[in-house]
């Protein structure tokens, strides 16, 4: 389980440059960033170090973010491991939130996955059991 | 019956002598037939029969919409009911309606105030004037209606809805003035064109009356080019009357005041400070020969200002400009009154906000669009899209409940909001600005 930096943001110019700005200026590197949005608002999810600064810094800027707790699950860069590891949850009945993928070096990438703090522990038996790697947050804000 | 265009035309000096003649007996009359006035002028210290000039009515104090509802229903009247004729009543969805009572005599001026509408368009007995403000208790439908017989004309009371049927009769009739809300004339004419009629070729209008609600000369140059016809806003309320309280002239550079039966006054809202010619206020109003209701400087919240100067059509009673706004914050959505209290009430049931919202009002396609924008609280987990969609759903279902009013709720960033000093700006109202 990692944690992801979750931010509120109104879907208006400037804004998201705001945002990476006043990260970059705390020296807070990100490895993910990806965006839900509807005509009003966005929703901006961020893998970074150092999150619980990260959190402070926004709050203290006007941003409204917040820390979401995540599964990481570390895959092969080959075709068919994300269905091989969706495969995996699929006997345990557990819906998926939201989720997505980066890559993390040559040969891995990471996908991220919102479960429901309920369903949290049977998802990470089931991706554990099928002999996926998931990360611990410390593994990535290192 | 008085000539029309010699009263409209009146030297200033006799303007002004019938105004203080009106204005002396209005606040005898108030002082010595309704309780509330004597109590109101006594903790003033105004001694109403002192008033000499019209400059004296400063020293008088104001009234209120408040004073209006607190005397709810009959306190304000001036007269023995088996004197009154007819009551109208504004809108009050909440708490308490006000209540306008008329004599015969007070009949005779709010048809002689509307038919100036006509009488500005050059109209009267060739005229067939189509009525589709409602009807009832709502002054709009029998004011225009009364003012409409005054000066001659054929009258056909539409009252307002089926907008088919609406615009069938002014086929068919050969209306020349339509009477009703500028933006009813707007969806009669879209609906109009969307049937495959041309409303410019199908209708005869020449000229609109049209009031009751704020609209922009963008929305007016439109509504002529749609309809081919004039124009004309008209202001009035239930407080003093009802609609032709002032009206537009040909000309279209403001409203004339019906000024020997009203004394206008613009304020500064905050000071109530009395403001000269030009400067934009709060219109206050004092009525001269009122009889069931009269008014002594009643606080419309409307704003306003005295345009300086003479009107070019030469006539000589002066114009307010058209309307900007008003300065308490009811809003009149979709014809329902809202509070911001009412909305306030909704918010605290949802700690997932914070207690800071704005409300903003925009027309689009002339309707009114409503959108209450409310900042998300730290405490709320926002981290999914569909449970700030929930969110915006369930305060919108809880306000729909309790306004009756379909209002849109868009959550923004914190801070997002803008903080005025002092009292806070809590609706921005855009509908002017239409298109």
């Amino acid at each position: 389980m990692i944690m992801q930096l979750t931010v509120f943001l109104e879907n208006s110019e400037g804004r998201l440059s705001a945002l990476c700005r006043t990260l970059a200026d705390a020296g807070i590197n990100m490895s993910a960033l990806t965006i839900a949005e509807s005509s009003d608002y966005g929703i901006v999810r961020i893998i970074c170090d150092n999150v619980f600064h990260a959190v402070d810094v926004l709050e203290d800027a006007g941003f409204r973010a917040t820390k979401t707790k995540v599964l990481a699950v570390e895959l092969p860069d080959r075709p068919g491991s994300l269905a091989e590891l969706l495969e995996a949850l699929d006997t345990t009945k557990v819906n998926i939130e939201y989720g997505y993928c980066f890559l993390a070096n040559g040969d891995t990438v990471i996908d991220v996955l919102k479960i429901k703090p309920e369903d949290r522990a049977v998802a990470e038996k089931a991706i554990s059991g099928a002999g996926f790697k998931l990360l611990h947050w410390d593994d990535i804000s290192a | 019956m008085k000539k029309p265009q010699d009263i409209l035309t009146m030297p200033r000096e006799q303007l002004e002598a019938i105004q203080l003649a009106g204005v002396k007996k209005t606040m005898i009359a108030c002082y010595e037939n309704v309780p509330f006035y004597r109590d109101l002028f006594d903790r003033a210290g105004f001694d109403p029969y002192a008033a000499e000039t019209l400059d004296d009515l400063k020293n008088a104090p104001f009234t209120t919409k408040q004073d209006l509802r607190d005397n709810y229903p009959y306190g304000l009247f001036a007269v023995p009911m088996s004197e009154i004729r007819e009551i109208h009543m504004s809108s009050g969805t909440t708490g308490v309606a006000t209540v306008g009572g008329y004599t015969e005599h007070d009949l005779e001026i709010w048809s002689d105030c509307f038919a100036r509408g006509i009488w500005y368009a050059d109209g009267g007995a060739h005229d067939v004037a189509h009525i589709c403000y409602g009807y009832g208790l709502f002054t709009g439908g029998l004011g225009a209606h009364y003012g409409c017989e005054q000066a001659g004309c054929t009258t056909i009371p539409m009252s307002a809805g089926n907008t088919e049927r609406q615009i069938r009769v002014l086929r068919e009739m050969g209306s020349t003035i339509l009477c009703c809300t500028p933006s009813y004339a707007m969806h009669i004419a879209d609906t109009a064109l969307s049937m495959g009629i041309d409303p410019k070729k199908a209708f005869h209008l020449r000229a609109g009356i049209h009031g009751a609600e704020a609209f922009s000369d963008n929305f007016r140059a439109e509504l002529e080019r749609k309809l081919d016809y004039k124009v004309l806003d008209v202001y009035g309320l239930t407080e003093t009357m009802g609609p032709g309280v002032a009206i537009e002239c040909m000309e279209q550079q403001g409203l004339h005041l019906a000024e020997d039966h009203f004394v206008a006054e613009i304020i500064d809202p905050d000071t109530g400070e009395v403001l000269p010619d030009g400067e934009w206020g709060e219109l206050v109003l004092t009525t001269v020969d009122r009889e069931a209701t009269p008014v002594v400087r009643y606080r419309t919240r409307d704003i306003t200002r005295i345009i300086p100067g003479q009107c070019p059509c030469g006539r000589t009673h002066r114009r307010i400009d058209r309307l900007h706004g008003r300065t308490d914050d009811m809003l009149i959505i979709r014809g329902v009154n809202v509070f911001p209290s009412q909305i306030e009430d909704v918010m605290k049931t949802f700690p997932q906000v914070a207690s800071w919202y704005q409300i903003e009002l925009t027309r689009k396609d002339h309707l009114d669009a409503v959108t209450l924008k409310a900042e998300v609280d730290p405490s709320f987990d926002f981290d999914q899209m569909s449970a700030i969609e929930q969110l915006q759903k369930d305060i919108s279902a809880k306000l729909k409940t309790a306004l009756s009013v379909g209002i849109r709720v868009r959550l923004v960033e914190p801070k997002s909001i803008p903080r005025s000093e002092g009292k806070a700006k809590r609706v921005i109202d855009l509908r002017g600005d239409d298109r």
